[in-house]
């Protein structure tokens, strides 16, 4: 059953696929891996689907939340009256002929505006190929960040989807706040333009998308339209309930079991709080899921790879590297009044070559924090100038160093400005936050021993330097605001949320300042906000494994076969000493792997053991033994019990015998039944034993089939019985 | 070595100095390392010298394994590793170590400044000593070695109080330390899964013959005396220790407080430690009960509305109050000051806990009606006040514990930490009603007990393949997780948890020079390379 590697299109894999379960149903053989989307760096991680004995793993389920940019920000009321008129006669009536030259004219048109984006309640992009996907063929969904859960609703509201979903409970906790921090942002738009009033809105529709300038519509509909399909509306909050509700949450390292038969454990990964990598352990097989991986982290706690020592099968899914080697450019970049001209900032960070051999160095985290204190230190410039800072990250673990960092620098530096966080979830995430010590990096979880708060968050609530507001709406806040300031805010796309306002407000202002993370496209998210005269600082952040890194975890790990993404192939160094064999793969593409056990392992009890009656073969130093028991499957591992219940149940077993018959040894046990018989050799391969008394019976041996002739059923059985006991058998 | 081997250097046939040492498979483990309140002697410590290789302690034991804060489970440990010499690896809970040192440290306390006694260890040994911990979260598993491997589960009692389930190789048993399960205000009951395949349940027994009724009808009891003497404007003395039931009292009454509209009448603390302990209570929330865990964001339960710190002027101020004062059971320091002002006046009420240590004011207010009760020498204070004993107690009673026990259904029980007589009672309660080998050793007995072993055998597809699940989508998912912190007052064990079975049958090839291997009957002439023989008859 060796089955090589096959590179299949996605139709063909489907097929094979349906085959596969056909054949594998309750049969071990192989294991199918297949990358649906490598994702786009922290907020996009990648997804499978990995077919494990028999059964659908779905790993991760996020959601493309850059391609939000394809949607215009909500108008505002400075905001061009005319647009919102635009954008509504767009939604209700069929444009004009008139109307529709004036857009095909602006499709075009070299560059992108603000009015070429699309006015409408904005749909989210869920991984391309899953929606191609029978979702009932999804057994289990192993979730490893919160951003890798926020598409599940969208799986888990389609009636066909009943598959079991494990995620740690942190990651589950800080998933569902994110979700509900979309809906709540989401919801402005639904009361802007009402309920929609079709199934498929307006821009969907192919005349709306042939008009659609070409850097959207690649958004949109992916380079042969593949990507139309993976659009939906955003879910509700009771989706989001009911979603959180199916999920099975893992302490760290919690053993959970999915049908007695794959077995898996969560560890952490250092990427984010709650994130971990997973061990899936299944009869003959063990696989490590190594996801994003931050070594040493100053929020999480840090990529625990001890704990995924010694596994089989290795599947490397950090492509953060990739986002590195295509965008190498700086770390961090401040533009000046045009976003057009970006300058590199003094200090610009740029990713040191290091040190291989020291997988743990304390190198990745002081990098990081000097990242935070680079801008802790821009935001302060910033505030002494009069302008406020607007940061719309998406990573928790880095907004509250920032919060701490940036408190700090305001302290020693005397300035009294007030630090907001704008969002529906923002209080609980604090809350939540300086409440699982399990998950956070070694630093955080001596502040516990010494009865220190894990954040300095807790602190600065308490001091009123820092205040949260679900909304920018309610009277408290007006009471509260002041400017110059610094406002956390989501959302990063720039496109819902608080900070949309809030940049509109400030985008004018020369010495503001708005922080992005490198991954977002800043000149396409900008654009609803132009003209930009604020200060733009771009910042990237470690997001996994650094490829100067990624040959040692692999060779410390010691595993058999390692499955590494085909994109990052030019990144492995060195071609593994032969210790493992590494086997590329890419999108859409299914990687069969035969399992690299052919036997299953059984623990077999010792009391079934003293009940074996082995036989000792005669020729070879064997012994063989019948044997039967209650096969017990649990946790991935078959044990064999005695079978305890009184009532024997049928048994298929049939008596055996092989091998050549020795007349000799026959004459003898005949002897010893008291029948005498006499040899003759007839044709050269057979020979005959004949027997006169007590009466007449024969016994014709061939090599390898022995017949009795006898009338007198008694002495048959006799023979029966001498010449069973002469030959080898059970 | 075959077998699991048990020597029981503590809370063996008495409550105090919990310490069990597990031998089995090649390791040893110490199970708590607990010292006794009721001795100033040797007695206080278990008797380590009798740990196997005593000369070298880290050589000896695998581990140590602490199951929560309380002393009589931790209190020796810092001796044991800083005078002892033990440096091996020492596991316990998030909490446990959070907290320990906060115990630890107020008994070195209380031993060497109120009673002038020579230190057994030092601020320093408790912090070194603590250093040297391994926390653990719950249900965690965690391979102390290649052979043994150790989890957490919940068990109530106090805040991040586990039992142990200990596994090496085919060999498993649970170490329950103390454990409660029924949930109270502030915690949840015990929870563990079922098919761990035990050959042995160490569990307490400080309850055992003892059935409780609703914990609500007794708390309500307690509320009505304090609001009776509030309400006559006496003041409420609360002895407590910083941790536990302090917590535990001050979320019941903080709530009664908001409900009935007491804020004028203020609450408490005595001492910054038990302030201080809240402020580990509120980050520790996740090992709450359900119902505190879910309510973190809006208003920590920790963040007590109506509790306040109480400074010593206030102690004759007029007006009714209720104080919780440090040490429990009124055993010297700031409450036996609190008692001796206000016990003459009958209008003032104090509360004890059930159970007190002999030898504290406390043991000599619950066991009888004293009127006048000797401090020291110079010393007699006439008690008038109220005595009210709380009626209930973070332990489980026998009923609780007949239902683990049947719950885990291991090959054998040990019963620790309780009194004598009734342990025999439930001893025979186990084998007669469960089934169940169950032995009650006394302090530094050895019990040997028989454990499972599995022969590692390999097993061919179509020998497995005939007894795999033929519909592999057909299965029972576990109870609901968090069942087991239902605010119901009852015990609650995830009840439906089915293991797959199925009978399989085939041949063992025994090869002397290779693993043993369980084929399909119709596979083994192949494997023997041989041809059939058949045997007709014409
Ligand atoms: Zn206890």
């Amino acid at each position: 059953m060796q089955l090589v590697s096959l590179s299949i299109s996605l139709l063909i894999f489907v097929f094979i696929l349906y085959m596969c379960l056909e054949v594998s149903s309750g049969e071990f053989v192989n294991t199918l891996q297949t990358l649906l989307s490598k994702g786009n760096g922290f907020h996009f991680p990648p997804c499978y689907i990995l077919e494990l004995c028999g059964f659908n793993v779905l790993l991760e389920c996020p959601v493309d939340l850059s391609a939000l940019k394809i949607f215009s920000p909500i108008p505002s009321h400075s905001y061009q009256c005319t647009d919102v008129e635009d954008s509504v006669s767009l939604a209700s009536n069929n444009p004009s002929s008139d109307e529709r030259e004036h857009k095909r004219r602006k499709v075009e048109k070299k560059s992108l505006e603000a009015k070429d984006l699309i006015c409408a309640e904005p749909w989210f992009k869920m991984v391309t190929n899953l929606h191609l996907w029978d979702l009932s063929f999804i057994d289990m969904v192993i979730i490893s960040s919160p951003m890798g859960m926020l598409g599940l609703p969208f799986l888990t509201r389609n009636k066909n989807f009943s598959a079991k979903i494990y995620a740690t409970e942190v990651t589950t906790r800080l998933g569902q706040l994110m979700m509900e921090d979309l809906v709540s942002m989401n919801m402005e738009f639904k009361q802007f333009y009402g309920p929609e009033e079709s199934e498929l809105p307006e821009w969907l529709k192919w005349n709306e998308l042939e008009l659609l300038p070409i850097e959207l519509k690649n958004i949109l509909m992916g380079e042969d339209g593949a990507t139309l399909g993976a659009w939906q509306s955003l879910y509700s909050t009771a989706d989001v309930k009911d979603c959180i509700n199916k999920c099975q949450t893992l302490k760290y390292a919690e053993e959970a079991c999915y049908n007695d038969t794959l077995s898996i454990k969560a560890f952490s990964s250092g990427l984010e709080i709650g994130a971990s990598n997973w061990i899936i352990n299944a009869p003959r097989k063990n696989i490590t899921y190594l996801s994003s991986s931050i070594f040493e982290s100053a929020h999480a706690m840090s990529f625990d790879y001890n704990s995924l020592h010694g596994n089989d099968l290795i599947l490397f899914s950090d492509f953060s590297t990739l986002s590195s080697i295509i965008g190498a450019s700086n770390d961090a970049n401040v533009s000046g009044s045009s976003q057009d001209s970006q300058s590199t900032a003094t200090g610009a960070l740029r990713n040191d070559l290091e040190n291989k051999d020291s997988l743990i160095s304390s190198d990745d985290s002081s990098e990081e924090m000097d990242k935070i204190a680079f801008i802790g230190s821009c935001a302060i410039d910033s505030v002494r100038q009069g302008g406020s800072v607007v940061i719309p990250f998406g990573r928790i673990g880095i907004v509250l160093l920032l919060l701490e960092q940036i408190s700090m620098f305001l302290e020693s530096s005397n300035i009294e400005v007030p630090i907001f966080m704008i969002s529906t979830v923002a209080e609980e995430i604090l809350a939540y936050t300086n409440i699982v010590p399990e998950w956070l990096c070694k630093q955080r979880q001596e502040n516990l021993y010494s009865g220190d708060a894990l954040f300095g968050h807790v602190e600065l609530l308490k001091r009123k330097c820092l205040h949260l507001f679900p909304a920018i709406h309610s009277i408290e806040f007006l009471k509260t605001w002041q400017e110059p300031c610094i406002v956390f805010a989501p959302h990063w796309c720039l496109r819902l949320g608080p900070v949309v306002h809030l940049l509109r407000r400030w985008c004018g202002d020369p010495n503001s300042l708005l922080v992005l993370e490198q991954e977002v496209d800043a000149v396409l998210a900008l654009l609803p906000f132009k003209p930009v005269v604020l200060k733009v600082l771009q910042c990237s952040f470690l997001s996994g494994i650094k490829i100067q890194k990624i040959q040692s975890v692999l060779d410390m790990l010691r595993p058999k076969l390692v499955l590494f993404p085909q994109d990052l192939r030019v990144n492995l160094p060195t071609p593994s000493p032969s210790s493992y064999t590494v086997r590329h793969y890419s999108e859409n593409e299914t990687l069969h792997i035969t399992s690299l056990k052919k036997d299953f392992e059984v623990n077999l009890a010792t009391d079934l053991a003293f009940q074996l009656r082995p036989t000792m073969l005669k020729q070879e130093n064997l012994a063989i033994a019948r044997v039967k028991g209650n096969l017990i499957l649990h946790h991935g591992k078959f044990m064999l019990d005695p079978v305890r219940e009184l009532v024997e149940s049928s048994t298929n077993q049939r008596s055996m015998k092989w091998g050549p018959l020795d007349p000799n040894l026959l004459l003898q046990a005949l002897q010893e039944k008291g029948l005498n018989g006499s040899f003759h050799q007839e044709a050269s391969k057979v020979s005959m034993i004949l027997i006169d008394d007590p009466n007449k019976a024969s016994i014709e041996i061939h090599a390898m089939r022995t017949v009795i002739r006898a009338d007198d059923e008694s002495l048959a059985s006799l023979l029966f019985e001498a010449v069973k006991s002469v030959l080898n058998g059970i | 070595m075959v077998g699991i081997e048990c020597l029981v250097l503590g809370a063996g046939q008495e409550v105090g100095k919990s310490c069990v040492i597990v031998s089995f498979g090649g390791k040893r483990i110490m199970f708590d390392c607990g010292m006794h309140m009721g001795y100033l002697d040797q007695r206080r410590y278990p008797d380590f010298s009798r740990i196997p290789d005593s000369s070298d302690f880290t050589k000896s034991l695998t581990c140590i394994i602490i199951t929560h804060f309380h002393l009589d489970h931790i209190g020796a440990l810092p001796y044991f590793t800083e005078v002892c010499g033990y440096d091996g690896p020492i596991y316990m809970t998030y909490p446990t170590k959070a907290l320990a040192p906060l115990m630890l440290e107020d008994y070195r306390k209380v031993m060497v400044d109120r009673r002038g006694e020579e230190e057994q260890f030092t601020s320093e040994h408790i912090a070194t000593c603590l250093k040297k911990v391994t926390a653990v979260d719950l249900k965690q598993s965690i391979k102390v070695d290649d052979d043994l491997e150790i989890r957490a589960y919940y068990a109530g009692h106090v805040i991040g109080a586990a039992m142990f389930y200990a596994k090496v190789k085919d060999s498993a048993l649970v170490y329950t330390g103390d454990y409660n399960m029924t949930p109270d205000r502030h915690l949840g009951a015990a929870s563990i899964d079922k098919f761990l395949h035990l050959d042995l349940v160490i569990t307490e027994s400080t309850y055992a013959t003892t059935v409780r009724d609703s914990k609500y009808a007794r708390e309500r009891e307690f509320l009505k005396v304090v609001h009776e003497c509030v309400g006559k404007g006496g003041k409420v003395l609360i002895p407590t220790f910083a941790l536990g039931r302090a917590q535990e009292l001050c979320i019941l009454l903080d709530d009664y407080w908001e409900r009935m509209n007491l804020k004028d009448i203020p609450i408490y603390f005595s001492a910054g430690l038990t302030l201080q302990a809240n402020m580990y209570y509120k980050m520790l929330i996740g090992w709450t009960s359900q119902k505190i865990k879910d309510s973190y964001a809006t208003r920590n339960a920790f963040d007590f509305k109506h509790v306040r710190s109480f400074e010593r002027s206030m102690l004759n101020a007029p007006g009714p109050c209720v104080l919780f004062a440090t040490p429990g059971m009124i055993s010297g320091g700031f409450s036996l000051e609190v008692f001796k002002q206000w016990a003459p006046s009958e209008m003032n009420l104090v509360t004890l806990p059930g159970y007190c240590v002999a030898g504290t004011i406390g043991h000599k207010l619950i066991s009888g009606k004293a009127t006048k009760i000797k401090i020291d020498r110079e010393t007699e204070v006439d008690v008038r006040c109220k005595i009210h004993q709380l009626s209930f107690s973070p332990h489980t009673d026998s009923k609780g514990i007949m239902d683990l026990v049947k719950f885990l259904s291991p090959k054998h029980v040990i019963l620790v930490h309780g009194e004598k007589p009734k342990m025999a009672t439930l001893k025979g309660k186990i084998s007669s009603e469960l089934g169940i080998k169950c032995y009650d050793p006394a302090n530094n007995d050895v019990v040997h007990i028989p454990s499972s072993q599995y022969v590692k055998v390999d097993a061919s597809e179509a020998f497995v393949h005939k007894c795999i699940n033929p519909n592999p989508k057909h299965f029972e998912s576990k109870a609901d997780n968090d069942s087991d912190m239902d605010p119901k007052d009852t015990a609650s064990l995830p009840m439906k948890e089915i293991e797959y079975k199925r009978v399989a049958e085939g041949i063992l090839v025994m090869d002397k020079t290779k693993r043993p291997k369980a084929v399909h009957q119709n596979e083994l002439l192949a494997m023997l390379g041989v041809e059939e023989h058949r045997i007709e008859f014409a």
